[in-house]
């Protein structure tokens, strides 16, 4: 099937993922900025919390240099046509920040669990397809589950009334393969109506061709972010991906021109470090973990003394999840004891 | 002819994973008597199990047990269905005279943390104590290790359980945990705001329960006797969770004391790796053990 003439919906993540590049310390000034851009350039949806989503600031996944609530009312009602969204994860956020979140005027939730785990959704996508909000479930790492599972979790996602339904890289692990098959299932399965989404990270420099790989299998909701934003080596890289579509007749309503704008002259000046794909980055893609765990790992390596690459290799091979960023300084201690255990043997 | 009873009668209103795990802990306990387990599916591996060792059974729910409460000698349940019918199915039992030890995250009652503060509810004749959440009893200890040294502006918790051990009631009720075990961080564990967070994990083998409590200090934290109160606090709660251990930690950097713990069930239901079910029913006898004492002992002075 010919992919000239699709109309795909992008959404922005580099105001939420993004807080992952800065450890979730974003000024109301950089919100105000790289949102007002990217909607002056045509993106549709932009979302905006904390990198854990609603209810993350903690001691675990660090504290935002302010609440998700004081950035997405700062936001809001500077947008002219973007729509904002946010995104929770029952078991850190609850359905009251949801609640929250719609009084407020967000307009998208994404509620998100673990690929096998969509059960513990229930009471926060029924609340919010109940409030009429566009409600969307979010499998995150899955790469970590077969077609049919994620399949039957989707299904779980949709009978609590989303609308929306997407498969979520979160280690940047998959290649385009196993996104067309994945995606072509849920595409097939689901009535038309029911939207299919794809959420990538760039950790194997695939996000470009993996969210092409799933709009051809039919997704029409693609994630990314500008200038390298977003945990690990970044989500889809949104300029050019507007750049590809541009080329291969996908229209998206994004302005090439403004969002490469918006990528050099404002996003990038916001971060610290350039993104790159690091020996970390890579690691977490090649080992398939977490892409949040990064700049924890690296904070880690800092304190203890024990490289970070090591700790990402064990936790992938731990099979830990996301949110479980509590791993990381206990996994690295037990590594540091059983290797001064051998040394004295 | 007053017949001399050593043993307090109790019913088990519940028969999921927490409900058939706290069935086998009460079987072997010296001063508690489970008679009764109710459900809602006569099928249930629960209902099947107490059949088994004996006990009456109905699948008809809190209201299949009530007119034999009185006949039974019914003076304790425990109710480990789900937050969202605990407050009627402990209505009804209270208007027939059964203390409630309620192991959901309803709340209904006072919190009860045992090596905490069980103690302040001997004596107080409550109708019902809320045993909180698995991870507030492997955690909210910790909390208080570190609050009974010195102010804790600030405690944060991590549960992480094996998916398999974590069933549809606790599923549906994922933010009355985080919301109960929050509030009792703060009433409980001594620290000024709390904040809980949850998370399952499907891995195969599965994992062992771990948590993490992340305490943040108003002053730089004493670290000798920090170390020293949670080695203790660690002691206390071992008593009843022989599984219970300080994996790593205390870990100090700046004002943060962060302590990494692993629960290791008895395998009564489920295998070991279950210790969240272990520490919530192993708390939940503990806390009815105590109350069952002072029945029997009131039965012998009258």
């Amino acid at each position: 099937m010919s992919i000239q003439g699709r109309k795909i919906t992008i959404h922005d993540m580099s105001l939420r993922d993004g807080m992952h590049s800065v450890a979730h310390q974003f000024s109301l000034d950089d919100m105000v900025s790289l949102s007002t851009a990217l909607d002056r350039a045509g993106v549709p949806l932009i979302e905006v919390t904390h990198g854990d989503g609603l209810g993350g600031s903690s001691v675990n996944y660090g504290f935002g240099l302010h609440s998700s609530e004081e950035y997405l009312k700062t936001v809001i009602p500077l947008m002219k046509n973007a729509k904002i969204s946010a995104l929770l994860l029952p078991g850190i956020g609850t359905v009251e920040d949801l609640k929250m979140a719609r009084d407020i005027g967000v307009n998208t939730i994404r509620v998100a669990t673990h690929c096998t785990e969509a059960d513990v959704a229930e009471q926060h996508i029924t609340c919010a397809a109940k409030m009429g909000m566009d409600t969307v479930g979010f499998l995150m790492m899955s790469h970590m589950a077969d077609p049919e599972t994620i399949l039957e979790q989707a299904r779980l996602m949709h009978s609590y009334g989303a609308n929306c339904l997407y498969m979520t890289d979160s280690a940047g692990y998959m290649l385009p393969a196993e996104v067309s098959t994945k995606i072509s299932l849920l595409r097939d399965e689901f009535p038309e109506e029911i939207e299919i989404g794809f959420h990538a990270h760039h950790n194997l420099a695939m996000g470009v061709a993996n969210s092409l790989a799933a709009v051809e299998a039919g997704a029409n909701r693609i994630d990314g972010s500008v200038a390298g934003f977003g945990a690990g080596a970044g989500n889809t890289p949104l300029e050019v991906f507007i750049a590809v579509c541009t080329r291969m007749g996908i229209k998206t309503g994004v302005d090439l021109d403004m969002i490469m704008d918006a990528a050099e002259d404002i996003a990038l000046p916001m971060m610290g470090e350039p993104t790159r794909i690091s020996r970390d980055a890579l690691t977490l893609g090649y080992a398939g973990v977490y892409s949040s765990f990064l700049l924890h790992a690296k904070r880690v390596e800092k304190k203890h003394g024990i490289k970070s690459k090591d700790i990402l290799v064990e936790l992938g091979r731990r099979g830990t999840v996301g949110g479980q960023e509590d791993m990381i300084e206990d996994v690295a201690l037990e590594m540091i004891r059983a290797q001064q255990n051998t040394g004295a043997t | 002819m007053t017949k001399r009873i050593n043993k307090i009668p109790c019913a088990l209103i519940g028969s999921g994973n927490i409900g058939t795990d706290l069935m086998y802990k009460l079987l072997r306990s010296p001063s508690l008597d489970p008679v009764w387990m109710v459900g809602i599916d006569p099928d249930s591996d629960g209902l099947v199990r107490a059949r088994e060792q004996g006990m009456k059974t109905t699948h008809e729910g809190v209201d299949g047990m009530l007119e034999h409460i009185a006949e039974d000698g019914i003076l304790i349940a425990f109710d480990a269905t789900s937050a969202y019918v605990h407050a009627e199915n402990s209505r009804k039992l209270v208007a027939h005279g059964v203390k409630v030890i309620d192991l959901t995250p309803a709340a209904v009652g006072p919190f009860c943390i045992p090596p905490v503060n069980l103690e302040e509810h001997i004596g107080k004749q409550e109708e019902n104590l809320n045993m909180v959440t698995c991870g507030g009893q492997a955690t909210i200890p910790m909390v208080n290790a570190v609050s009974r040294v010195q102010p804790v502006e600030y405690g944060e918790i991590v549960a992480t359980i094996a998916s398999k051990s974590a069933g549809p009631g606790t599923r549906k009720n994922i933010d009355e945990f985080t919301q109960t075990t929050s509030a009792a961080i703060t009433s409980v564990g001594g620290a000024d705001r709390g904040k809980a967070i949850i998370i399952l994990n499907p891995a195969e083998p599965p994992l062992m329960m771990r948590d993490t409590v992340h305490c943040i200090t108003t002053f730089e934290p004493d670290r000798e006797a920090i170390t020293a109160s949670v080695k203790a606090m660690e002691a206390e709660v071992q008593k009843y969770v022989p599984g219970y251990r300080v994996k790593e930690g205390p870990v100090f950097d700046g004002n943060r004391v962060s302590i990494y713990l692993q629960v290791q069930g008895r395998g009564d239901y489920l295998p070991d790796y279950a210790g969240n079910l272990d520490i919530m029913t192993a708390a939940a006898t503990h806390t009815a053990e105590v109350f069952a004492e002072q029945m029997l002992a009131g039965e012998a002075v009258a």
